[in-house]
Parts: C-alpha cells; structure tokens; sequence
C-alpha cells in the first residue's frame, strides 16, 4: 500500500510526540531513584580506596550511607590549596562538585573536593585522604579516588572506574588484582619532588622495590598511560593542598 | 490481551486455542531449528560481549526477551498503519524507546548491573534479532502471535548466552552466579589442590570457542547444513 507524503509526515509527528512522552515520562518518575542510586555508587568508590571492596559488598545501602557519614568527612579546595565554601554565590559541598564537569573547565578555576577518612566519629583523627582522579581513557573518560596516607606520601589505595574501555583489556582497571598494584607506592621521590606513580609497559613484571611504578597492562597501554597521566595531572593539582597538610604535619612532629 | 483474543473468535469461526499446535511452534522453533544464534548466526555482537559472568547474562538475556516481546506486540498493533516506506526507522524509533525504558529501569534499580552491561544495554538497538523479527514477522501477523514468536525468538537466543556464560565463567573465573565452585571442589581434594582457570575464558575469544563448540554439537545432532 502506498501512503500520500501527507499521511508519512503526520504519522511520524504524532509518533514522535508519543514515544517522546513516553521516555520523558519515564525519566521523571525514575529520575530520583537514578539519583539515589548514583550517589550511593560515588560513596562505594570513595570508600573503595580505603577498606576493601568485599567488605563493601557485603553492605547493604543503608548501611553504606551510615558508614559514610560516619567515617568521611570532606572539604572543597581550590587549586592554591585554600579551602572553598562557596562559588557563584552558591555554596559547595565536596559530595556535590561534579568532577567531571570540573574537568572540562580551566585547571585554575576548577573546584577540588578532599574526603578525608577519619576514626569514627572523631574527624581530627585522620586515617587518610581520598583524592578524586579524572582523565581520559582510549574511547571515554576514566576517573578514580586515590587514597594517601597521613604522610600524603604512601597510597593507601586506589578505586578507577572508566565510561567505555575495552573490556578483557583497558576496562581491567577496575579489577582488584589491578588496584592493588598501587597500595604502598609513593608519589614523591627522595629529594621531595612530586613524581606520581608510573603504569609500565607490559605486564607480568615485578617492580616492588621501585616505589614510582607498577605493572602494566597487556593490550591497554593506551589506558594505562591515561591513568598515569590523570595521576599525574591530579596529584598536581592537589599538590598545594597535599603540601600544606605535609608542612603541618611536620610542624606538629616538631613540636 | 483478552481484546486481541476477542476480535479472532469474531474472524474464524472456531476460535484458535490459547495454545494451538502451531502457536507452540512459534515458540518453540527458535529454541533448536531455527536458533537465532546457532543456526541464523545473529546477535552475536552481545553474544560474545556480555557472557563472561551469568549475572549479567541474565539480566541482558531479560532485558532482550522484554524488548523483543514488546516490540514486536507494538509493532504488529500499527502494522496495517505503520507507511510502509518507513517502516524501517518506525521500527527502530519504537525498539530504541524500549531499549531506553529497559536502561532507565536497570539505572534505577540495579545500578551495579547498568553499569556492567553499560552500552550493551544500548546495543539491543542494533540486535538483529529485534529488526529480523519485526520485518519478518510482526509486520504480516497479529499481536498475540507476534508476542509468541517474539518470545520464541528471545528465549532461543537467551538459552544459548546463558549456556555460552555459564561455561565461561566456570572455566574462566571457577564460579556459577558468583558462587566459587571450583573453591569448594578444591577443598574437597586436601589444601594443596587447585583448579586452574583459564584466562582464555574471559577474553572474548573464550566465546567464539564455545559458542563454536555449541554450533558444533547442535549441527551434529540435528543435521543442519548451510545451503
């Protein structure tokens, strides 16, 4: 049967208008719950890089939740390392600053939020300090929370997460067996200058008595230079931050 | 439903059965004869992609048989409106709404799982199977037949992935659903006893192997061969 180009266009409109009802309908009514849903995972993956990912497994959401606010603490700096409580005459929390959004701005004008993981209940007694990552993978973006113990040298632990890499290969960032490549690694070298940790080329090699490199990746050399390069970048970018908290804490020992 | 069984007691005179002989072929072709993977060789893309663990296949596999079902019911109630010069992109804009429907939902209850199968949820879209059926099937016959069918269709591909990932994920991570069954046999055999995985397993190639294997055995038995 053919149809007049009159009956073609109407029918389209009127579909279009339906299955765009449709999903926007859906969107609003499950548009909270996505939410929800998306702040719990953000709390996960900042707690990943300091207790283990069993154990957060083995927790029910409403229990993430109590362990977070219990155990985490956060602060926004800028890039001098000077704390940031508003912006835009808007007020900041570090749970709210989209990282991702951040990134596509100037690295002076972004906003840098600090978790930091304390005994419960007291937040002056600091067990370490989370930093969120971004970067840029093969295909998509990559991100992560780098967790840095008081000495804001050694890493305590480390949670990468990416939009679209190549699973089996770029995408095995985010196995356990990957992180753990990087817990007790150190990000300045001995004469204090910020050299970050290295992903290497090639895999299956031991480099436990370098502190600066880890094994790489087999067939995602491509992934691997992107985290390094979003460590480096990051930890940069904290760098000011990371120093102050080092200089006062030397101050204090000296004391 | 109940309306489409309606309007067929009024066209035929004895009303088909809910179940007559030839609707339980619709469903049950697909399984073995006329198998979209094995046999059609379609939909392979997420074949291989999405099974090296059941969990996600199954959620994938449920996903499919939703989208699939639903499309080809909603495609068949238009089908004597749907212009047939574009037919084509109708089809796609009602599987893609579906699609987005099923990815919001999994976003908003299983967040863990949305992000595993992440864009493969969004390659449903381009899944042979869903177009192959609306265009050979939904366009020339009724709802409920067209569910049938579509049903059939599904679960003769879900079979087969679950299949593929549960050798997968046995083989390559010593596991069933997450449970670490080659542990417990392990165990069984005194502490210095393990049973080795096999990396191979978890590549996409680990698949093409068993799927190639399945094929293998399936052609064997049924004695298909490729004209």
């Amino acid at each position: 049967m053919q149809q007049s180009n009159g009956y073609i266009i109407v029918f389209s409109v009127i579909l279009t208008v339906v299955l765009g009802l449709l999903l926007s309908g859906t969107s609003q009514v499950l548009g909270p719950m996505q939410r929800e849903a998306e702040a719990l995972d953000k709390k996960k993956q900042i707690l990943g890089a300091v207790i283990s990912a069993d154990e957060i497994d083995a927790m029910t959401p409403e229990e993430v939740n109590e362990y977070y606010s219990s155990r985490i603490s956060s602060i926004v700096v800028d890039i001098n390392g000077e704390e940031v409580t508003e912006q835009d005459g808007a007020s900041v929390t570090a749970e709210s600053v989209d990282i991702g959004k951040n990134y596509k701005r100037p690295a002076e004008e972004r906003l840098y939020p600090v978790f930091i993981f304390h005994e419960e209940g007291n937040s002056d007694a600091v067990e370490s300090y989370v930093f969120p990552l971004y970067g840029a993978g093969l295909w998509d973006a990559i991100w992560g929370y780098m967790a840095l113990d008081t000495d804001m040298n050694t890493v305590g632990g480390i949670t990468l997460a990416h939009a679209g890499e190549t699973p089996g290969l770029g995408a095995r960032i985010t196995e356990g067996g990957v992180q753990e490549r990087f817990v007790g690694k150190e990000i300045y070298n001995e004469s204090g200058e910020l050299v970050a940790i290295k992903m290497q080329k090639g895999e299956g090699k031991d480099y436990s008595s370098d502190p600066h490199k880890v094994d790489g990746l087999s067939g995602a050399t491509i992934t691997a230079n992107g985290v390094n390069a979003m460590l480096e970048n990051y930890l940069g970018h904290y760098q000011a931050y990371i120093e102050s908290k080092k200089s006062s804490k030397a101050v204090a020992t000296a004391n | 439903m109940s309306a489409e069984t309606v309007e067929k007691e009024i066209e035929k005179k004895p009303a088909e059965p809910l179940f007559s002989k030839r609707r339980k072929k619709l469903v049950t072709d697909p399984l073995v004869d006329e198998n979209p993977i094995t046999i059609q060789v379609l939909g392979i893309c997420s074949a291989l992609a999405v099974t090296t663990q059941m969990k996600p296949t199954l959620v994938m596999a449920i996903s499919v048989i939703f989208v699939v079902v639903m499309s080809n019911f909603v495609i068949s109630l238009m089908r004597n409106t749907i212009p047939s010069r574009v037919r084509i992109i109708v089809q796609l804009a009602v599987v893609a709404t579906l699609v987005t429907v099923v990815s919001e939902i999994l976003k908003a209850f299983a967040y863990d799982m949305y992000k595993e199968l992440s864009v493969f949820i969004g390659l449903i879209i381009t899944n042979c199977i869903v177009m192959g059926r609306l265009e050979a099937f939904a366009l020339g016959n009724k709802p409920y037949d067209s569910m049938l069918d579509g049903f059939g269709s599904a679960l003769g591909y879900s079979w087969i992935i679950l299949t593929v990932a549960f050798f997968r994920e046995l083989w390559g991570s010593g596991s069933v659903f997450g449970i670490p069954v080659f542990d417990y046999v392990s165990g069984i055999f005194g502490p210095d006893f393990q049973l080795a995985t096999n990396g191979l397993m978890v590549s996409p190639v680990g698949a093409f192997i068993i799927l190639g294997l399945i094929i293998w055995v399936q052609r064997t038995k049924t004695g298909y061969v490729e004209h």
